[in-house]
């Protein structure tokens, strides 16, 4: 039977995929949200639209957090084991890793969800 | 208790946020109230909580027991707690910046901030056009819309008992929506550095009964009846250049390099809101402005005699 998740990275900077994808979530709301009030020209002045962009990158972002989720989920072993994980060993920094990723990925989804919140009741933008 | 009342007595009176005069200071005073009512228990509770830990369970918690309380206290309560006040403030946002439509505005106040004092610029829909300076006046119940600017520093607009602060920046025009609905005298303050006399960069907001408000708004809009007093005051005015900066209604001196003194002796204060008006006050700002404000761009007259002075100072409080 195939797996549906990818195969397993054994690489430190998968640790860093949701923090990446929230700062990377900020900076696209807050760079588009100020070019569509600077610059009505180019992004056009149905507020919207702008609320519709940011419901989309949003959407993909938790998105994008979930499938990091569920691989550090994986590589935890599916809570097979319980924490801390502090053995010298290469099974225990991989579990370490995967249980530190998910943890992560948590605190990513809310924090992409807190940074779109303003999108749900700022209705227009005054230039 | 006792000694908490002066903690509480600094409350009230006519600069604080929390002795609300105005729509939006009561939404700001409650989200206040609000954050403390939330914030209160919390505190509590985690004292209570370390103390049981520390003074009357002294030993460990069983490992599962140890991790729910981590998910539900220290994840779940978190997270909601958080959530629900974000949204609250952000739900509050529009409702602290109500913008009437252009249009619709009946009162509409442009403010210049300048170092260290306030130019103000009156408007109504029907072409009324007032120039004033270092006071504001609103009538009590009406939406007035205020556009801030600045001509050098960033200054901020800030009346606690009426509402939120405003930021006053060069090269950009700022918009704020005030409605007052107590009948009072308050206080505004310059809200962002600005140089050195920054702290004294004061107002008095007036807030007056719509009739009372038109009436005065009137009579503004005409040039004071003092402008042509007898005396000596004029003639010293003009042979002082003061004219080269101060605006006087009725007359050859149009300048804005300083306040407007078309009204000035009907102002509350002199010097933005630093001495209680009078023609004391008038005379001793005039001798040297930059003892009664550090830094104050208005230069020094020592060579004016007290009599002089008094003449001066005499003519401009007579310009009601
Ligand atoms: C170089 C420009 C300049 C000249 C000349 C000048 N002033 Fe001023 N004046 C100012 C400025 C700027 C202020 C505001 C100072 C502050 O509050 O920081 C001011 C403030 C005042 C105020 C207080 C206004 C208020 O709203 O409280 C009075 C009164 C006044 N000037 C009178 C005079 C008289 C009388 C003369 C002539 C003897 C004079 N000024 C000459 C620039 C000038
Ligand atoms: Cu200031």
């Amino acid at each position: 039977m195939r797996h549906p998740l990818p195969p397993e990275i054994e690489s430190l900077w998968t640790l860093f995929t949701a923090p990446v994808v929230w700062a990377l979530h900020f900076l696209a709301c807050y760079v588009t949200a100020a070019i569509f009030c600077a610059k009505p020209g180019l992004l056009g002045n149905d507020f919207f639209a702008l609320r519709t962009l940011i419901a989309g990158i949003t959407l993909l972002s938790l998105a994008m957090i979930v499938v990091a989720a569920l691989l550090a989920w994986r590589q935890w072993g599916f809570g097979t084991g319980d924490p801390p994980h502090d053995d010298p060993t290469r099974r225990d920094r991989l579990l370490f890793q995967g249980y530190a990723t998910l943890l992560l990925s948590g605190l990513s989804f809310v924090a992409v969800i807190f940074t779109a919140l303003p999108a749900v009741f700022l209705t227009e933008c005054l230039r | 208790m006792a000694a908490l009342t002066p903690v509480f007595s600094a409350c009230s009176g006519v600069q604080s946020a929390l002795d609300p005069a105005g729509e939006e200071s009561g939404q700001v005073a409650r989200l206040f109230w609000l954050m403390i009512a939330g914030g209160l228990p919390i505190w509590a509770f985690v004292v209570a909580l370390s103390l049981y830990a520390s003074r009357w369970k002294l030993e460990p918690l069983r490992e599962d027991t140890a991790a729910r309380v981590i998910f539900w206290g220290g994840v779940v309560l978190p997270v909601t707690v958080l959530a629900a006040l974000l949204a609250y403030a952000l739900w509050l946002m529009p409702s602290l910046r109500p913008f009437a439509g252009s249009d619709d505005a009946t009162l509409r106040i442009e403010i210049t901030g300048r170092q260290f004092w306030w130019h103000v610029v009156y408007k109504r829909p029907n072409g009324v056009r007032v120039v004033s300076a270092n006071e504001i006046r609103l009538p009590v119940g009406e939406r007035v819309e205020f556009a801030l600017t600045s001509d050098d520093m960033i200054h901020s607009f800030w009346i606690p008992a009426l509402g939120g602060k405003m930021d006053l920046i060069p090269g950009r025009q700022n918009r704020l929506s005030l409605r007052a609905t107590k009948v009072g005298t308050y206080r505004g303050q310059c809200a962002e550095f600005c140089g050195t006399s920054h702290a004294l960069m004061a107002f008095p907001a007036i807030v007056m009964e719509g009739a009372a408000f038109e009436t005065w708004l009137n009579a503004r809009s005409r040039p004071s009846s003092g402008v042509h007093a007898p005396g000596t005051g004029r003639a010293l005015f003009e042979r002082n250049r003061c004219g080269s900066c101060h605006r006087i209604a009725g007359t050859q001196w149009q300048s804005t390099a300083g306040p407007d003194l078309s009204h000035v002796g009907s102002r509350l204060t002199i010097g933005a809101g630093q001495l209680a008006s009078g023609s004391e006050a008038l005379a001793s700002f005039v001798a040297d402005a930059g003892a009664v404000k550090a830094g104050a761009h208005m230069p020094a007259n020592s060579h004016l005699s007290a009599a002089e002075l008094t003449e001066i100072a005499t003519w401009l409080k007579g310009l009601q």
